[in-house]
């Protein structure tokens, strides 16, 4: 077991290496560095100013290099420029440049500075990502418990009419990506005008216009059932018809076993064979495929974020690519990686060990 | 004139698809009468779940065919005090002979929606198809020699597969397609290097199969080789002498990203399968006949692998379409005009609450289409395990 781990966690360090290093020179093209010089310096620079500034700003040199300084493995750049001022990455604005650290990447903590929020890039990330910690929890505990039993409802009785039902629904479901759902959400609970709000209303079911919130702004104070309920089914949905397609099939092949047979045979109850002797085994397979979930869930949570308006992560990483905030962009895509990664990581060795059959020397 | 019920608006759209339904009427029934001698199209006729899955994706594609006899108005032109009208509305100021109605309403543009939704239905039925088929040609070309011959050549193959994998598809495409990139030529490389790989999956298709007599293998070669970089210059760098290739960089910018996430998937299945058909008899048989690698990989292995690779691709076209859904609706899909389902739902959601109708009209012919690919592979599934 040991060594596998060991394994996995190296290939996983690779990986994060060259896929961080992708994204630092993807985010670093040129023309965004042009475009960062525009709107830092001025609009109206000419071509060689901003040939300067972006040498002056430390932009410059070999990709590798930079990659380094920000990684926190290579001295960070310094330069005097011809006024004598010495200005570098390490070097905060105003104080000594003797006493300034010689690395500062994000391995010393220095995510860098957001240069449209005008704040350090840690301070926005830790703000959005509580928001989205929030929104995740919501979601893995209405999805999964959900996917499940549906899951194992229909692959219990494989052909039956109820299984033929529910597998028809996961497939809407798995059919039905966020932004889709999500505007059909809004149109039927969350408009004055159409859908069934107009008609609570009349009724004098509900006291607002609508039954639910179009928008979750209000959720990132405090979280109800009003502004919360859309954003969270949205991105569960697409979910739910995956998780239960999958734990259906592996239900299914545990309910044609030998050992259920048995059971069945010795005159154990349906109930119990399938609590007992199917459920543990059955539930194998589809753990994997949650933890696998994962990096979908984020483009769930980015798409839901943006159409909700909620300031989580997701609304972070499309603000910092359209606003052109490398740094904060830089962070994003750190975070996103890192937690496909260990996700998998987690979907590995938890299948390892969850599953006695196997066994890795 | 007064507005359309909800009844005649129905029964209106219903019959502005005259061309569809004659199709499809045609295509079922000749499928129906020849199904025994149709191979697995032909056994898809038996499954009720598969049937209904074509018969969505057929609307569809008929749709895209026959848009320009469908739409009631064109899809970009603005009509003064049609923006955001219900479903229904009459079309203001309009000559006589044309349409007098907005059948599903305007938009936030005072276009269409009606006809911006089948105008759309083409643009997604001609990228999603594509894109599939070249990652597809990308995945089979490098899956097949990975599972076939192992070794180090996999586990490189396999290590760049799984690093795209692990990569959020949200987040590439935020770097991938913006505006920026196509300045620095990224989209040009990459589709230099992608575009290559249908020309040389063909020329070597024909090359093992046809090697053993040269005069033909020539002759088909060269008629690829020819044609196939006459496409790629024109594609890959627009410099096509003739002007017959030609795609919008944005279009390229798209294509290249939507083709560069699917391949990885494609390549994974291949490779998992050619490993596992590779211990079969028939393959050790050809080996001993001194059969060449390429030749029993495309045409010994790759045909016996063809079931699930079909299923897997109808799954991977809906999973297309709804990447490009998902690029249009953060805006960066091909230009702003664009009637594509993704940018449509954009364009319709700032004003979800008050006017639902030009953001969901695209989001639910998005989703029957996505529905119907997903029933359409289950129904093949289920139809080739079956013997």
């Amino acid at each position: 077991m040991f060594p596998f781990v060991l394994r996995r966690l190296g290939l996983m360090l690779l990986t994060a290496f060259v896929l961080t290093f992708a994204v630092f020179c993807l985010t670093n093209l040129q023309p965004n560095l042009e475009k960062l010089a525009r709107s830092e310096g001025s609009v109206r620079m000419s071509d060689d100013a901003i040939a300067s500034w972006i040498v002056n700003n430390g932009h410059g040199g070999p990709m590798l290099k930079r990659y380094g300084e920000w990684l926190g493995v290579v001295p960070g750049w310094v330069r005097t420029d011809d006024k004598g001022v010495t200005r570098g990455r390490c070097i905060v604005d105003g104080s000594d440049p003797a006493q300034a650290a010689t690395y500062c990447g994000i391995l010393q903590g220095n995510w860098g500075y957001s240069t449209f929020a005008k704040v350090p890039v840690t301070t926005v990330l830790g703000r959005s990502l509580g928001h989205t910690g929030w929104l995740m929890l919501a979601v893995m505990v209405v999805m999964v418990p959900t996917a499940l039993l549906l899951g194992v409802l229909s692959g219990m009785r494989e052909g039956t009419r109820l299984d033929r039902i529910l597998s028809t629904l996961a497939i809407v479901t798995t059919a039905t990506p966020e932004y889709v759902s999500g505007v059909i959400f809004v149109a039927l609970f969350a408009s004055a005008t159409v859908g069934i709000s107009p008609h609570l209303h009349d009724w004098g079911w509900i006291t607002e216009k609508t039954l639910f919130q179009g928008t979750a702004t209000s959720a990132m104070d405090d979280i109800t059932w009003r502004n919360f309920t859309l954003p969270v089914m949205t991105i569960a949905l697409y979910g739910i018809g995956y998780i239960a397609r999958m734990t259906r099939a592996s239900m299914t092949e545990v309910m044609t076993q030998q050992y259920i047979r048995t059971a069945r045979l010795k005159g154990v109850s349906f109930r119990q064979v399938v609590m007992k002797h199917a459920l543990r085994n059955a539930l194998i397979a589809p753990f994997t495929v949650i933890m696998l979930q994962f990096p979908w869930l984020l483009n769930g949570v980015v798409i839901v974020e943006t159409l909700f308006n909620y300031k989580g992560f997701g609304w972070t990483l499309v603000q910092a690519a359209g606003n052109n905030d490398i740094n904060l962009l830089l962070a994003c895509s750190v975070v996103a990686v890192f937690v496909v990664l260990v996700t998998q990581l987690i979907s590995d060795v938890g299948y390892v060990f969850l599953n006695p059959r196997i066994r890795l020397a | 004139m007064d507005a359309l019920s909800w009844g005649s608006i129905f029964a209106h759209s219903v019959a502005r698809f005259w061309p569809v339904w004659i199709a499809m009427v045609a295509t079922f029934l000749l499928s129906v009468r020849y199904k025994r001698h149709l191979g697995l199209y032909g056994k898809l006729y038996d499954s009720p779940v598969g049937m209904v899955g074509f018969g969505i994706v057929l609307f569809w594609i008929f749709t895209a065919i026959f848009a320009n006899a469908i739409i009631t108005h064109d899809p970009l032109k603005v009509l003064s005090g049609m923006k955001n009208a219900l479903p229904g509305s009459p079309a203001k100021g309009v000559p006589p002979e044309a349409y007098q109605y907005y059948l599903l309403g305007g938009d936030n543009g005072a276009r269409d929606v009606f006809s911006r939704m089948v105008m759309g239905a083409r643009e997604v039925l001609v990228i999603a198809p594509a894109a599939t088929l070249f990652a597809f040609m990308v995945g089979i070309t490098l899956g097949l020699p990975a599972g076939y011959f192992g070794g180090r050549l996999d586990t490189v193959l396999s290590f760049i597969a799984n690093l795209v994998l692990a990569f959020p598809v949200i987040l590439l495409f935020y770097l991938l397609v913006t505006p920026e990139i196509v300045q620095t030529g990224i989209p040009t490389y990459l589709a230099a290097v992608l575009f290559l790989f249908p020309i040389l999956f063909v020329v070597v298709l024909f090359n093992s199969r046809y090697f053993m007599v040269p005069a033909r293998r020539n002759l088909y070669v060269g008629i690829v080789l020819v044609i196939g970089f006459w496409a790629y210059i024109g594609l890959a760098f627009d410099k096509d002498p003739l002007g017959v290739w030609h795609m919008d960089p944005n279009l390229l910018n798209v294509f290249v990203s939507v083709v560069f996430v699917n391949s990885p998937g494609v390549f994974r299945i291949v490779r998992g399968m050619v490993m596992d058909i590779k211990a079969r008899d028939y393959v050790a048989a050809g080996q001993t006949r001194g059969e060449g690698p390429w030749y029993i990989m495309l045409w010994e292995i790759l045909p016996n692998a063809r079931g699930p690779l079909i299923v897997d691709s109808c799954l991977r076209i809906g999973y297309t379409t709804i990447l490009l859904g998902t690029l249009g609706f953060f805006g960066l899909g091909v230009s702003p005009e664009s009637p594509d389902w993704g940018s449509t739902i954009d364009d319709g959601r700032k004003l979800l609450n008050l006017f639902p109708h030009p953001a969901l009209v695209p989001a639910l012919a998005l989703m029957s289409l996505v529905l119907g690919l997903n029933l359409l592979a289950d129904g093949l599934r289920e139809e080739s395990l079956r013997d």
